[in-house]
């Protein structure tokens, strides 16, 4: 056998990153010690190092200069070396991957990168999850739209050096010189037609010791994989039913198990009044206490309901029993930055708008579920984790065992947006399996999900922009948020990145604290739009929350570019020109002008219908969105059971400059998919809390986007960067779309939406118990077959 | 405990469970048939549909003790059986439209959209924008554009 590694950093590797102008295409890897050959890289792009290194101009927003992406893929720096590709005996190929595949097709993406390094078909090359490896420090987190920005050097390099590697040892026993050599899918041939396949190769190739080895990179325009649609490489195992999630894995008697939870938010288990009575019913091996309810294990989940639906517990409602939506935002406007322009300078026009943007679920499909199997003194867990390392942190702080002690399997999820980067699934599944010691399989019942699991923060985005005329003068935006919980390690990989950067920069970062830093680095208006400012508070840490699908961004930019359409209203502007006339970045531009073009935007539409434009700049790239939504009675009163209707937007386009796309099928997937949420955020879906207790309990009361909301019509353009850098994906279209959504509603409705989703105002389901937490398992489901 | 008969997938299985015990915990972890998902547990997210005698159901909202030992259920793992291919053309049309993200929702999605299309061409019918909304199957990665397409598509071969 033989591995290779690569790395573009090591002890000589800050002198390859201080001059990485001498040839942007030289990179080092490391060819490691193994019986066949193993090639590895690290994770720091030197690219993005020597983006960094840059003079720092006065006036730009932060994210022009740093952001997020470029932060998260520094943070990925002290781990140089440690991921490798190996090649095996039969001349297929190995990649544990350490991030976490939850649907966003990043195995799909880094097999074509390797596909296209190594010279070898897709199905000839293993991309597995890494499970939890704390010597990766902070570079396991999957989050930021970042895993293709992060890894995509790196890959590549290990790929090229493995490539090369078989290449040489061709030469040796064809006793030719490598450059009468060509590789051709998984063989080495050379002029006389003689052909070795890279497994007979494979041990040949290997080295012994650690070599440190220079690889050349190809460029970008040989590419034969890289930017081809592929296919996901597990598309036939998820449509035949045979991909496994975590609660499919077979783990020896790891039976059903769910939590009885707390009629509030964030209540606690004080008693189980009827401890005997459950363990009595038919199915139930265990019951047991845990700090989020009452475990119960049985041998099947239909007997894990009937319990929880028979317990009588004693509950402790916790901080926020008197709580509710009112309360809440009463809080955030307290908690709000002062503007600094004062109100109506003299001449001047002024905008003053306030947006609320209700608590929303970030649950997936999937509820939150994880294995667990805790013995005397280890544990093994398996569950979909986007930062397994902190899960084992803290799983084994809550067992009291060492973190070497317990192994944390990373399972492909279904979806995460956010949900998964907390590890508070693997957490319970572990504290239950230590209680009643035996193995659990553990899974949320989904009334579970909105009223317990982690909440996208309720917020307000205040904007005041001041005009001269036709001229924006001030652009002050002031978002105040419930706290973002940041615990899940994202935090951490920030922070010690900063160390990294140049001094002034560092200076002016190192100063806020995390969540300011967050917003900082995250929001960027591509416009000229005078003096601007956009600053972040945050207040109440009481609710159980996280980012779903972007961090602040999706409320911020609605809030911004309706502002931008109101302004465009009152100078008598069309809301296209006024956006083409303030953007002051080359590709944003190209992005709106091609959506404008493919949406044939300012055509004339019936009286109740309207066309809405927006754009979001982050994640090395940008989004623009053209929508046409119907507002028209007939449209938003149609009925459909258990569900909301309400307008329609019945057609869109987005358009996309990711930077370089490896895949440009899985980029419009996400494209696709991150516009079913931007939608859903502002018509449709959110958390209403009520006295402690979010009113949401299933899919028929959260409304996320379903097949009657779809626009009929949707297109997505993938735009020609112009670089050789990919940017992030997974996140970008979010905020552009809610953004395009909201303005369409307001150019259709004449008013303009200032709490969203537009429909919160009106509960229209009747809200299923608290107690017991848990809705009866239908029983009429043979009437509704068709 | 009763024993109940029904045929799973063209083979006739036999489980010891109480009455009441809904379908989709008998197929999941009784009899370890994992393709149908849970999502919900109240028929709303149809994330476990499949079929009886051919019909779309949803396994969570019906108790074994209703399943007759004719019944004929039929999961995802089933379903190319039932044209005798290694794949269903409803699956191929959902490969080649590349529709899964997270994959969760598809094999719900893809029962769901074959008993559609047989119901429409029963009534004699081609798939209708109308047919596709009236779908109620979620899916939070939001692959629904390409589920509509997928749908079309793998009508024509059926």
């Amino acid at each position: 056998m033989t591995e290779t590694a690569a790395s573009t950093t090591d002890s000589g590797g800050d002198a390859e990153r201080a001059r990485p102008s001498l040839d942007r295409r030289r990179f080092v890897g490391y060819v490691l010690g193994g019986s066949t050959l193993i090639t590895a890289a690290s994770m720091l792009s030197p690219t993005a190092a020597a983006a960094l290194d840059l003079e720092v101009p006065s006036l730009p927003q932060i994210p022009e200069l740093i952001d997020l992406e470029d932060l998260q893929t520094l943070a990925a720096a002290p781990t140089a070396g440690l991921i490798a590709v190996r090649i095996d005996e039969q001349g297929e190929a190995h990649f544990a991957l350490p991030r976490a595949e939850v649907g966003q097709g990043i195995v799909t993406s880094t097999t074509m990168i390797l596909a296209e390094e190594l010279d070898l078909p897709m199905d000839k090359i293993h991309v597995t999850l890494a499970p939890a490896r704390p010597e990766l420090l902070f570079n396991q987190l999957t989050g930021g739209s970042n895993t293709t920005v992060s890894t995509f050097e790196a890959v590549r390099v290990a790929g090229a050096l493995a490539r090369m590697r078989l290449l040489s040892a061709a030469a040796q026993v064809l006793d030719v010189t490598v450059d009468e050599l060509r590789t051709l899918v998984g063989t080495v041939v050379d002029a006389a037609g003689n052909i070795l396949t890279f497994g007979e190769l494979s041990s040949l190739a290997s080295s012994e010791v650690v070599e440190r080895v220079e690889v050349v990179l190809s460029p970008p325009e040989t590419f034969r994989v890289i930017g081809t649609g592929r296919r996901r490489t597990d598309a036939r195992e998820a449509v035949t039913g045979t991909k496994q999630f975590a609660m499919d894995l077979d783990v020896p008697n790891a039976l059903p198990t769910m939590v009885c939870r707390p009629p509030t938010h964030m209540g606690k288990p004080v008693r189980l009044r009827n401890k005997a009575e459950i363990l009595r019913m038919r199915g139930v091996t265990h019951v047991a206490i845990i700090e989020t309810g009452v475990a119960v294990r049985c041998k099947t989940f239909g007997q894990c309901i009937d319990a929880i639906r028979k317990m009588d517990v004693e509950w402790d409602l916790g901080d926020l029993k008197d709580e509710s939506d009112d309360s809440i935002l009463e809080r955030l406007r307290r908690a709000e930055i002062p503007m600094v322009v004062p109100e109506v300078p003299v001449g001047a026009r002024q905008i003053d708008l306030e947006f609320e943007f209700m608590f929303r679920s970030s649950a997936a499909l999937e509820p939150y579920a994880a294995i667990a199997d805790v013995r005397e003194n280890s544990a093994e867990i398996w569950a979909g984790l986007k930062a397994p390392i902190l899960a084992q942190t803290n799983i084994a702080r809550e067992l009291g065992m060492l973190p070497n002690r317990v192994t944390v399997n990373v399972v492909t999820s279904g979806g995460s947006f956010g949900h998964k980067l907390f590890g508070d699934h693997a957490i319970e599944a572990a504290r239950a399996s230590q209680a009643m010691g035996v193995p659990v399989r553990l899974m949320w019942h989904r009334a579970d999900e909105p009223r317990q699991g982690r909440l996208h923060p309720m917020c307000t985005s205040r904007v005041r922009a001041t005009m001269l005329r036709d001229e924006v003068l001030t652009f002050e935006q002031r978002h105040t948020s419930v706290v973002t919980d940041f615990s899940h390690g994202f935090g951490e990989a920030i922070t010690s990145a900063l160390d990294e950067l140049p001094t002034e920069l560092g200076r002016r970062l190192g100063g806020l604290v995390f969540s300011e830093l967050i917003f900082t680095l995250t929001q960027e208006l591509p416009y000229n739009l005078g003096l601007v400012t956009q600053l972040l508070s945050e207040t109440d840490q009481r609710f159980s929350t996280g980012s779903m699908r972007n961090i602040y961004s999706p409320d911020v930019c609605v809030a911004a570019e309706l502002t931008l359409d109101e302004i465009a209203r009152q100078i008598g502007q069309d809301p296209l020109e006024l956006r083409l006339r303030l953007i002051r970045d080359a590709r944003v531009r190209r992005t709106v002008e091609a959506v404008a073009k493919r949406g044939d935007w300012g055509k004339r539409m019936p009286a109740g219908t309207a066309q809405g434009i927006a754009l979001h700049k982050e994640y090395k790239g940008n989004t623009a969105v053209l929508v046409e939504i119907d507002c028209r009675p007939a449209t938003v009163k149609r009925k459909i059971r258990d569900a909301v209707t309400g307008p329609r937007v019945t057609k869109a386009v987005i358009g996309v400059d990711a930077g370089l796309v490896v895949n440009p099928m899985g980029l419009e997937a996400q494209m696709q998919g991150g516009f079913m949420d931007g939608m859903a955020l502002t018509l449709t879906s959110s958390c209403h809390l009520r006295d402690g207790a979010f009113l949401e309990a299933s899919w028929d009361n959260y409304y996320y986007t379903r097949q009657w909301n779809v626009p009929p019509e949707m297109e997505v353009v993938i735009m020609d960067p112009g670089v050789d850098i990919p940017g992030g994906a997974g996140e970008a279209a979010v905020g552009s779309s809610a953004a395009a959504v909201a303005c369409a509603y307001a150019r259709a409705t004449g008013r303009v939406p200032t709490r969203f989703p537009i429909n919160h105002g009106e509960i229209t389901f009747k809200p299923k118990t608290f107690i017991p937490p848990v809705p009866p398992s239908p029983t009429n489901g043979l009437k509704f077959t068709y | 405990m009763p024993k109940h008969t029904f045929v799973l997938n063209g083979e006739r299985v036999t489980v010891k469970v109480a009455n009441d015990e809904r379908v989709l915990w008998v197929l999941r972890d009784l009899l370890g048939v994992t393709g149908p998902k849970y999502g919900c547990g109240i028929n709303v997210c149809k994330a476990c549909t499949s079929h009886i005698n051919g019909k779309a159901f949803n396994p969570c909202s019906v108790r074994i003790g209703d399943i007759a030992p004719d019944d004929e259920i039929t999961t995802i793992e089933g379903l190319p059986d039932t044209v005798g291919r290694d794949l269903h053309p409803m699956q191929e049309a959902w490969i080649d439209r590349d529709v899964p993200q997270c994959g969760y929702c598809q094999p719900g999605q893809i029962m769901a959209a074959v008993a559609l299309v047989r119901k429409v061409q029963r009534e004699g019918g081609t798939i209708t924008e109308a047919d596709l909304d009236s779908i109620r199957n979620i899916c939070r990665c939001g692959t629904y554009t390409r589920i509509r397409e997928a749908i079309v598509q793998g009508a024509r071969k059926m």
